[in-house]
């Protein structure tokens, strides 16, 4: 029964792309919302099938191996390639599951009412759902070579979403994203193939746990991985396709790369190179805490001069992401726990986020901070849902962006010494500098007297409609739940991180 | 003396060569173009068919001396031979509307193809070198005269000049490796002269001297493979391959890139895996293979008439096929293991890439007037739209050459190549191979995006002829399904 469920989680969205590529434009979109939803309920039921019930906190027995997968399938695939068809589902990957299941079923729900312009609307829920496929495997594989099929899934899926339904400068930036993402996902490969050729074999619950890799092979896999998963996060200084992707996407494609698709980095850094390569991962933690801060600091700064909202967003990606780097470099249990729920937390902030720009750009027409002003005045609902998502992205305490921040900048204190002090120092100043920066977006966009821009559009056409509401009201809650219990997502990851800390500091 | 022939092994051979003469005589006779096809596709299909049957039974070989033979009739000569016939059957398919367009004479056109597809059957079971070159020669020789066969355009004259010229003097240099290390060692089977190249020789009454030691042996080893590397179009032998590809008539250029370079393949692979010693040849496969890829994916980059951008991706892609026999340049990638798993890759690669390969071609038959040339790169815009599945195919086949889902074939082609090198413990090629294909996709999804662009100029659809649609979808359909069970490919790869 778990198995199928599990199996459903990837099967229906598959079959719900191939429908909507078939069928016409509305008749497509619906079936793609229809599977997009069933494959949200699959995941939700996935959860209940966690043998010590939710908020169990039972303690891992000391020695347990990192993964242990509640539900898992397990059969051959290609023998000749090391390649299984190995999926499982832990306290880790679950999080991310759902917020991926319900993250596209929101996308699908705003395309059902609207449309960007480009191309047919049922290919693009078709595009999508093959997105949450490639995503949802990389989250769900438990093999390597397999964890690295589905990583390369997702990329001509987001090129063609970007290049079809974009903005104006969509192929320049639908290329930069898929040369960069590709330039990992390929480093992705040898650094996969080095670890499975030194341990014969791809199978990530063994690697984790029983083999142990020589110094020399676990440096080598852990920079060719460590590099891979950092474009896709993106980590300074490889961050440079995720402005230009962010922007020219269409809204739904902006959601989904930024809710989800930079989760596949850091979920990848945790699962897969902490995992197999905890010598080389101590080894370059140093490096990978400096580059974090620097990637907190960089985005910060940027945005504070940054003139046009969606981008704005984008680059707030890269702090945010920062601390969740930031988070795992530390390589403690409090720095692994605040990366997790910093990267559900900025999934489903930042998803709303975009959300919230695309429908600013749809009834101005324009993202141009200095043109947009008193949006208080003409559309008080959708400032004051862009207020909430600001300052949820901000970090106050009581929503969901405060726990990842803070306790990213906990962890580099708790990890001890000069270095680690200065980079929680620098990486709180950081988050004083996000403060600044969405304060500064909000007084520009929402306070003061109507500009031209904002009044021209009448009043009909800029209240927030009903699919509109239905999308974004799941995320407003979701980011006031867990800020409140952050339970939500922790209660279930802390056994796993216990034994990768155990298994990393052996 | 006289020795007993094994006519069974020789089959397949036979076979082919009687559909050759059996087109001529039915161009002769009947006079009538379907015949001719006919006969050709139908000749192309049973040599096919038969070398699978013989190849099923056990294995056989004729043509012996005391301790080797010259013709060997197995599972590989089998497989060859059977994708020789396969191809040859495609192509004849892709060719149907060129013949009826009336652009080349079908007799001669059908007859030169079957004498090609002759000379490969017989390439894979060769098992000495005379044997090898000759019938990579008789590949390659109708080849010269079906280039030039535009005859309207002095682009294919000029491309059937520059491939005869630079293929012969690439047949002479092999014939000269050759010559030389059957002067030092005195042998020409491929499974004796493995033994006697690392066993001492004595020249010229002269004290014993290990062969390998000899210089000459080098020199000779080195000539026999550039010379073949030629054939593979490898860089820096690959400068023929573009022009001769834009020149020649579109199922010609397919039949050049996919069957003629898996003849070049299926040579080296003999000659590196049985023959040659792999110290001698691995630095050099493994020099061969980044320049071939590195300067075949960047000079893609540039290109913007269609077959010559196909012409460079096949140059490119040469190198990640050589690129797996580069892991024996080192002692850890010639073990037991390692080694098999390079060749296992290498063979892997040819055989998801002519896939790939041919449905490329295909759909760009399928999208070009009969008697047209690739054409420039933006004549293909929009063309997904006019024709939704054929340009659904071509994007397919090309989002696979570079190597990418939904394109799983090639996807797993190059997982295959990545892997072989990290087993030999050759990371550094392993990693050029990975950020040569960064570089292919920039080339790869430019052509696939513009396939999808919207066209200003709103041009009509055209309806695609039945064989050329037929090969098509064969293509798309084994790709799609290798793509899916590629186990299939890496055991018979292995076998």
């Amino acid at each position: 029964m778990n198995e199928a469920l599990l199996v459903a989680v990837l099967a229906l969205p598959a079959a719900g792309a191939a429908v909507a590529f078939l069928l016409p434009d509305r008749a497509g979109r619906v079936a793609a919302t229809g599977f997009a939803l069933l494959a949200f309920v699959a995941s939700l039921l996935l959860g209940t099938a966690h043998p010590a019930g939710w908020f169990s906190y039972a303690p891992a027995g000391s020695g347990a191996p990192p993964i242990v997968p509640w539900t898992s399938v397990d059969t051959s695939w290609v023998p000749a390639l090391d390649l299984r068809l190995h999926f499982g589902v832990d306290g880790v990957s679950y999080p991310l599951v759902v917020l991926t299941t319900l993250l596209t079923l929101l996308c699908c729900l705003y395309t059902l009412w609207h449309v960007p312009a480009g191309g047919r609307g049922s290919t693009l829920t078709a595009l999508l759902l093959v997105v949450e496929v490639g995503m949802l495997g990389t989250f769900l594989a438990l093999d390597l070579v397999l964890f690295f099929v589905f990583f390369e899934v997702v990329l001509l899926p987001m090129y063609a979403i970007i290049a079809g339904w974009g903005g104006d400068r969509r192929r320049h930036a639908a290329r930069k994203f898929a040369l960069y993402t590709l330039f990992g996902s390929v480093l992705l490969l040898v650094g996969v193939f080095t670890v499975v050729a030194a341990a014969g074999t791809a199978d990530l619950v063994t690697l984790t746990s029983e083999v142990t890799l020589t110094r020399t092979t676990q440096l080598a896999a852990f920079t060719l991985l460590a590099i891979a998963f950092a474009v896709k996060s993106p980590l300074w200084p490889l961050h440079t396709w995720l402005p230009d992707a962010h922007t020219q996407a269409p809204t739904v494609g902006s959601v989904l790369l930024a809710g989800v698709l930079l989760k596949m980095g850091t979920y990848g850094l945790i699962r897969v190179a902490v995992g197999v390569a905890p010598e080389g991962a101590r080894w370059a933690s140093p490096l990978l805490g400096t580059l974090a801060v620097a990637a907190i600091l960089v985005g910060c700064l940027v945005c504070l001069a940054q003139t046009e909202l969606k981008r704005l967003i984008a680059y707030s990606s890269v702090g945010h992401m920062g601390f969740v780097l930031l988070g795992v470099a530390t390589l403690t249990a409090t720095g692994i726990q605040a990366a997790l729920i910093g990267n559900v937390a900025h999934g489903i902030i930042t998803g709303l986020l975009f959300f919230l720009a695309g429908a600013v750009k749809d009834r101005f027409h324009t993202g141009d901070l200095a043109v947009l002003g008193g949006l208080r005045e003409r559309a008080p609902w959708l400032s004051g849902l862009l207020a909430f998502a600001a300052i949820a992205s901000l970090g106050l305490p009581g929503l969901a962006g405060f726990w990842g921040e803070a306790f990213a900048v906990v962890a580099a204190f708790e990890r001890g010494g000069g270095g680690w002090v200065t980079l929680g120092v620098l990486a709180a100043i950081g988050g004083a500098l996000t403060a600044a920066y969405f304060l500064r977006m909000l007084r520009k966009v929402t306070h003061g007297t109507a500009s031209p821009a904002v009044s021209v559009p009448p009043l009909p056409a800029i209240r927030i409609s009903g699919p509109e509401l239905a999308a974004w009201s799941p995320l407003v809650v979701l980011a006031l739940l867990v800020g409140l219990v952050p339970a939500l997502v922790l209660g279930l990851s802390e056994a796993p991180v216990r034994s990768l800390i155990e298994a990393v500091t052996r | 003396m006289t020795q007993a022939v094994d006519h069974v092994a020789l089959l397949p051979g036979y076979l082919a060569a009687g559909t050759a003469v059996l087109v001529l005589l039915a161009d002769l006779f009947v006079a009538r173009r379907v015949v001719t096809l006919a006969v050709a596709a139908g000749g192309a299909a049973a040599t096919a068919a038969v070398a699978i049957v013989v190849g099923a039974g056990s294995d056989r070989s004729t043509f012996c001396v005391a301790d080797a033979c010259s013709y060997l009739a197995n599972d590989r000569s089998a497989l060859v031979a059977a994708v020789f016939g396969f191809l040859t059957l495609g192509v004849l398919g892709l060719s149907a509307p060129l013949l009826r367009a009336g652009v080349a004479p079908p007799g001669e056109y059908c007859f030169l193809l079957a004498c090609s597809m002759t000379g490969g059957v017989v390439l894979g079971a060769a098992g000495d070198l005379v044997t090898l070159i000759v019938a990579l020669e008789t590949l390659t020789l109708p080849l010269y005269v079906l280039v030039g066969m535009r005859r309207q355009t002095m682009e294919s004259a000029a491309a059937a000049v520059t491939f005869f010229v630079v293929s012969v003097v690439a047949t002479a240099v092999s014939l000269l490796g050759a010559a030389l290390l059957y002067a030092v060692t005195g042998r020409l089977h491929l499974t004796a002269l493995g033994p006697a190249l690392t066993g001492d020789v004595s020249l010229a009454g002269g004290s014993p001297v290990r062969a390998l030691d000899l210089p000459l042996t080098s020199v000779g080893i080195a000539l026999l493979v550039l010379g073949l590397a030629f054939k593979v179009a490898a860089v820096p032998f690959h400068a023929w391959a573009p022009p001769t590809y834009d020149g020649a008539p579109l199922p010609v250029a397919a039949y050049l890139s996919t069957a003629s370079k898996l003849g070049g393949v299926v040579a080296i692979l003999a000659v590196v895996t049985v023959a040659l010693p792999p110290s001698v040849t691995g630095p050099l496969l493994a020099a061969l293979a980044v320049l071939t890829m590195t300067v075949g994916n960047l000079v893609a980059l540039r290109q913007i008439r269609m077959t010559r951008l196909l012409a460079w991706s096949s140059v490119a892609q040469a190198g990640y096929i050589l690129a797996p026999l580069g892991a024996l340049a080192i002692a850890d990638g010639r073990t037991g293991e390692a080694f098999s798993t390079a060749v296992t890759a290498a063979v892997a690669y040819t055989v998801f890439f002519v896939v790939l390969e041919i449905g490329a071609f295909a759909a760009v038959v399928a999208l070009r007037e009969p008697s047209a040339d690739g054409g420039r790169i933006d004549s293909y815009r929009g063309a997904a739209r006019r024709h939704r599945w054929v340009g659904a195919a071509l994007a397919l086949a090309l989002i696979g050459l570079a190597g990418l889902p939904p394109g799983l074939a090639g996807l797993f082609a190059k997982v295959a190549v990545v892997r072989s090198l990290l087993t030999g413990s050759s990371g550094w090629l392993a990693v050029v191979v990975a950020l040569n294909a960064v570089v292919g996709l920039a080339y790869y999804v430019r052509v696939a995006a513009l396939l999808y662009a919207p066209d200003p100029l709103d041009r009509p659809a055209r309806a695609v002829p039945w064989p050329v649609a037929g090969v098509l979808l064969l293509a798309t359909g084994f790709a799609l399904a290798v793509g899916f069970a590629p186990q299939l490919v890496l055991d018979w790869a292995a076998g």
